[in-house]
């Protein structure tokens, strides 16, 4: 495929997103207080399941024949009392110091002059993303540079904001949580330490189809980040080929461009994902599916197939509508 | 033994409560006979519908409460059936939505709530030596005020969006964080059933504190100061406090929803600027008090069953009250911590984290003092004791988790995920449950005059016990997998599979422990041991009445001197006021 030619090879895709396998800053100063509060309350639930067990067998009635002697009544004792309140609260006082110190860190962590900024912004059900400062809008998949092998860093800056209702941005490996308000505007930062493909999703109940609000950030090389960045650059060629072209034709005369934008034609909608570099994504429909022509087809035929109870309508296609769409959607690259 | 014929609604319940003309039981009067018939069918409704009882509304309480539990526990299973397997398509997104929304909104306003009023209706007034509730007809009033707002909500799933569609549950969650809940995003009526329902409910929970609260200050017996409450009364003063100070900030939530929805007001409408941030506040000013008055009714059985089967005095009295009044207090200043991930700034971030790790030391407190009473006693393993063991150990394990969620870099990864949902689960069904089962039977044989069936219980027991550590122990690792709560649906190969599947599987355990424990209260009833007056040798003041007690609970009001008042009159030689 032409697209395969332009666009570098993706990285390695990492399915399973564990939160002790962090790929990226704010992710791995996470582990440190997790380690830490882990170990803790490993270390207190083994002494008082010890306690509990040693217990429940010392104390047991012996036999039910046992007569009935009751045990020596004791009502209580202020020092163990004052024992049992001090050492926990120096156990508090530690994990607050601790947290307060990464909450600092990873809150306000100054970003370098060189940061790559992006702008998210949430809809029910996908991602809208956009380069301000590269002129380049896509959406669902987070395209961002490594640091390079030099050790300089590369930290990207992500602007969190809302369309409609609130979402969550959770990409396990690189960062904990940040959401997504109506009204307001966050901010995250990741800094993946090497290539990778990392899956996230909605981490907040924003309705129907918030399982399927899927996300992931793909971190490459600088060098094929930059080579990325050319791609989604150029303007979108006019396709040539006459199935194409008459795809061309359908998603103007047919009501697509109500919702969608191809940058530098008409096609100027809001509502729906920026399709300008359809082409390039790897999935469709916010992850839903990989993005191929079968699905692409299905898709288009009823999206509500795919993803029951999102925004995009079944246009009511006919077959030959749909395959001069999907060759003319799969020449954006 | 019933002394008395049913009750009488010729008898003005007020004076039944305060009045001392029952001092002894030759002086109790003729009474007029009721207007309808005992015995039959209808004889019994109308006994339901009229009685102002608090020892029946009790009972109303905890059996309405326990079927809204089976309801809410069909949906999590239908739920659970979903998720059992990557892309199941057993339930559409919009039901699965509808379930979860309700599931929680049951379990905690239908279940949780109703089941703590339930316990507190039945035995504080027992408990401290009164003759019934200090405002009976308002006890009444809250009881049918709470079911019919459970009817409420259930009637959205035939009438939400009016009587020309099908209708539609409420699908915003139980929590409903605006804007979802605008009118922009919830068209129909489904939220306005939850809305009005809650609302509704509010009014029947504050009734009911009101009355808890004024019973144990006015109508406690002659020696009994509030030093000498058992810790069961305690849990529950405290309780009603939280539900008065709490309940109203979720009814004004619901009022500006409503006015946001239907009069333009746009408190929380963030396309005309209003705030989205705001109703989360609001929510958990509400919310997380809410959290410990669930968990209040598990402090306060635990700390009656505990020291009666191991034979000792709960340890340290005063230091566990201590525990409990700071626990409801610190619990008023932690409600951001569901927030985390909002975007607030480093300061207040660090500053709930420090408010909430506070909760632990008293709640450690507790765990050590309710060790304490065991260690040294003669541990009696009937059911009661067995099922808060178990209790002991699932809120060790739920106050851990809790502690790993406070810290808010910890949050910021596990908030919203299945850790969460593991996390509170241990908390209400392995703490706040497994204390309702062990209540149960505890005063099942006060209430029913019969005991239950141990063998039964057992199995309830092992089964349910089972099936809930191999529901919610894999989905702390679900959260560590990077799975969000509230998803209808996953993806294959994302390490959550298996996990799901062994989630799922726990269900059908859990489910045969129910099967277990209803037949259990059913079999003890027909063909149960009579129980008698005090059948686990305990020593609280219900346990000096009969079993059912009577109408009026004591043919003569007690006297107490002591924390323990049967362990006196058991122990002549050496009473426990010699000692507190």
């Amino acid at each position: 495929m032409p697209a395969q030619a332009v666009s570098p090879p993706s990285p390695a895709l990492t399915k399973v997103a564990n939160i002790f396998n962090p790929h990226s800053g704010p992710a791995e100063l996470i582990l440190e207080p997790t380690y830490l509060v882990l170990l803790v309350s490993l270390g207190i639930f083994l002494i008082v399941t010890g306690l509990l067990v040693y217990i429940v067998i010392k104390f047991r009635q012996r036999s039910p024949e046992d007569p009935l002697t009751e045990p020596p009544q004791i009502y209580g004792s202020y020092n163990i009392e004052l024992a049992w309140t001090v050492i926990p609260c120096l156990v508090v006082f530690v994990l607050v110091l601790v947290s307060a110190r990464t909450i600092v860190e990873i809150q306000d962590a100054p970003m370098p002059e060189n940061a790559l900024k992006i702008r998210v912004v949430g809809h029910q059900w996908w991602w809208e993303v956009h380069y301000p400062d590269l002129g380049i809008v896509t959406a669902n998949e987070i395209h961002v540079p490594t640091g390079s092998e030099d050790g300089t860093r590369r930290p990207t800056h992500i602007t969190l904001e809302s369309a409609d209702v609130i979402h969550s941005f959770w990409v396990p490996q690189l960062a904990g949580k940040t959401d997504l308000v109506p009204n307001r505007i966050n901010h995250t930062w990741i800094e993946p330490v090497s290539p990778g493909v990392f899956l996230g999703n909605c981490a907040e109940y924003c309705g129907t189809q918030h399982a399927n609000m899927l996300l992931r950030v793909i971190a490459q090389s600088p060098e094929d980040f930059a080579q990325w960045v050319v791609t989604q650059q150029k303007a979108p060629s006019i396709p040539t080929e006459p199935l194409a072209t008459q795809g061309r034709r359908n998603f103007y005369a047919l009501s697509c461009v109500n919702c969608h934008k191809i940058e530098s034609t008409p096609a100027e909608g809001v509502f729906g994902p920026d399709l300008t570099k359809f082409a390039t994504r790897q999935t469709l429909g916010s992850g839903v599916a990989p993005r191929t022509p079968e699905t692409l087809r299905a898709w288009l035929a009823n999206p509500a197939s795919l993803k029951p109870g999102c925004y995009m309508p079944d246009m009511q296609l006919s077959p030959q509508q749909i395959d001069a769409l999907v060759a003319y959607l799969e020449t954006l690259n | 033994m019933r002394l008395w014929p049913t009750l009488r609604l010729s008898i003005n319940p007020k004076i039944m409560a305060n009045d001392t003309i029952f001092n002894a039981n030759d002086q109790r009067p003729e009474l007029e006979p009721v207007g309808y018939e005992t015995g039959s069918l209808t004889g019994v409704f109308q006994e339901l519908v009229f009685t102002v009882d608090h020892k029946k509304l009790g009972l109303m309480y905890i059996g309405s409460a326990l079927l809204f539990f089976v309801v809410a526990g069909l949906l999590a299973s239908l739920m659970r059936i979903q998720l059992a397997i990557p892309g199941n398509t057993f339930l559409p997104p919009d039901v699965f939505n509808q379930s979860f929304t309700m599931h929680g909104t049951t379990m905690v306003f239908l279940v949780g709530m109703p089941m703590a009023f339930g316990f507190a209706n039945y035995l504080v007034p027992l408990m401290i030596g009164a003759r019934d509730m200090a405002f009976p007809r308002l006890n009444a009033f809250g009881f049918w005020v709470f079911f019919f707002s459970g009817f409420l909500l259930y009637f959205s799933y035939i009438g939400a969006p009016g009587l020309y569609a099908a209708g539609s549950a409420p699908d915003v969650g139980w929590f409903a964080y605006s804007p979802l809940t605008s009118s922009a995003f919830s068209r129909g009526h489904s939220t306005d059933y939850w809305t009005l329902s809650l609302m509704l409910g509010g009014i029947g929970s504050v009734a009911t504190a009101i009355n808890i609260l004024v019973t144990v200050f006015c109508l406690r017996c002659p020696g009994m100061t509030l030093g000498k409450l058992p810790v069961f009364v305690w849990c529950m003063l405290v309780m009603a406090f939280l539900v008065i100070l709490a309940v109203p900030c979720l009814s004004a939530c619901q009022i500006m929803i409503t006015l946001d929805r239907y009069l333009g007001a746009k408190f929380f409408d963030t396309q005309a600027g209003g705030d989205a941030v705001l109703w989360q506040h609001f929510f958990w000013i509400f919310g997380h008090p809410e959290v410990y008055i669930l968990i209040m009714p598990a402090f306060a059985i635990t700390s009656e069953i505990i020291p009666v089967f191991s034979r000792k005095p709960i340890f340290g009295y005063p230091v566990m009250v201590a525990a409990v009044i700071s626990i409801a207090f610190i619990s008023l200043g932690v409600w951001a911590h569901h927030m985390f991930c909002v975007g607030m700034v480093s300061l207040a971030n660090a500053f709930f984290v420090t408010s909430t790790l506070l909760v632990a030391i008293p709640t450690g407190i507790k765990i050590f003092n309710w060790l304490a009473t065991m260690h040294g006693g003669k541990l009696r393993f009937e059911l009661p004791l067995i099922f808060c063991i178990a209790f002991l150990f699932q809120f060790l394990i739920a106050g851990l988790t809790g502690v790993m969620l406070a810290v808010a870099p910890f949050d910021w990864q596990l908030s919203d995920s299945y850790f969460v949902v593991a996390h509170f689960h241990y908390i209400l069904i392995g703490g706040l449950l497994f204390t309702i089962f062990a209540g149960i039977y505890y005063w099942y044989p006060k209430a029913l005059g019969k005991m239950p069936h141990f063998k039964l219980g057992l199995y309830h027991f092992a089964f349910f016990t089972i099936g809930f550590h191999l529901t919610f122990l894999p989905q702390h690792f679900l959260g560590f997998l990077g799975m969000p709560r509230r998803i209808y649906t996953y993806q294959a190969e994302r390490g959550w599979d298996e996990w799901n599947l062994i989630s799922t599987i726990g269900v059908a355990f859990q489910a045969v422990g129910i099967v277990f424990f209803v037949a259990n209260l059913i079999y003890s009833f027909r063909r149960g041991k009579k129980a008698g007056d005090d059948p686990w040798d305990a020593w609280s003041l219900e346990w000096t009445t009969t079993s059912p007690p009577p109408e009026y609970n004591f043919a003569t009001l007690p006297v107490v001197k002591s924390r323990r008042p049967l362990w006196d009159a058991k122990h002549p030689d050496d009473p426990d006021w010699k000692h507190e």
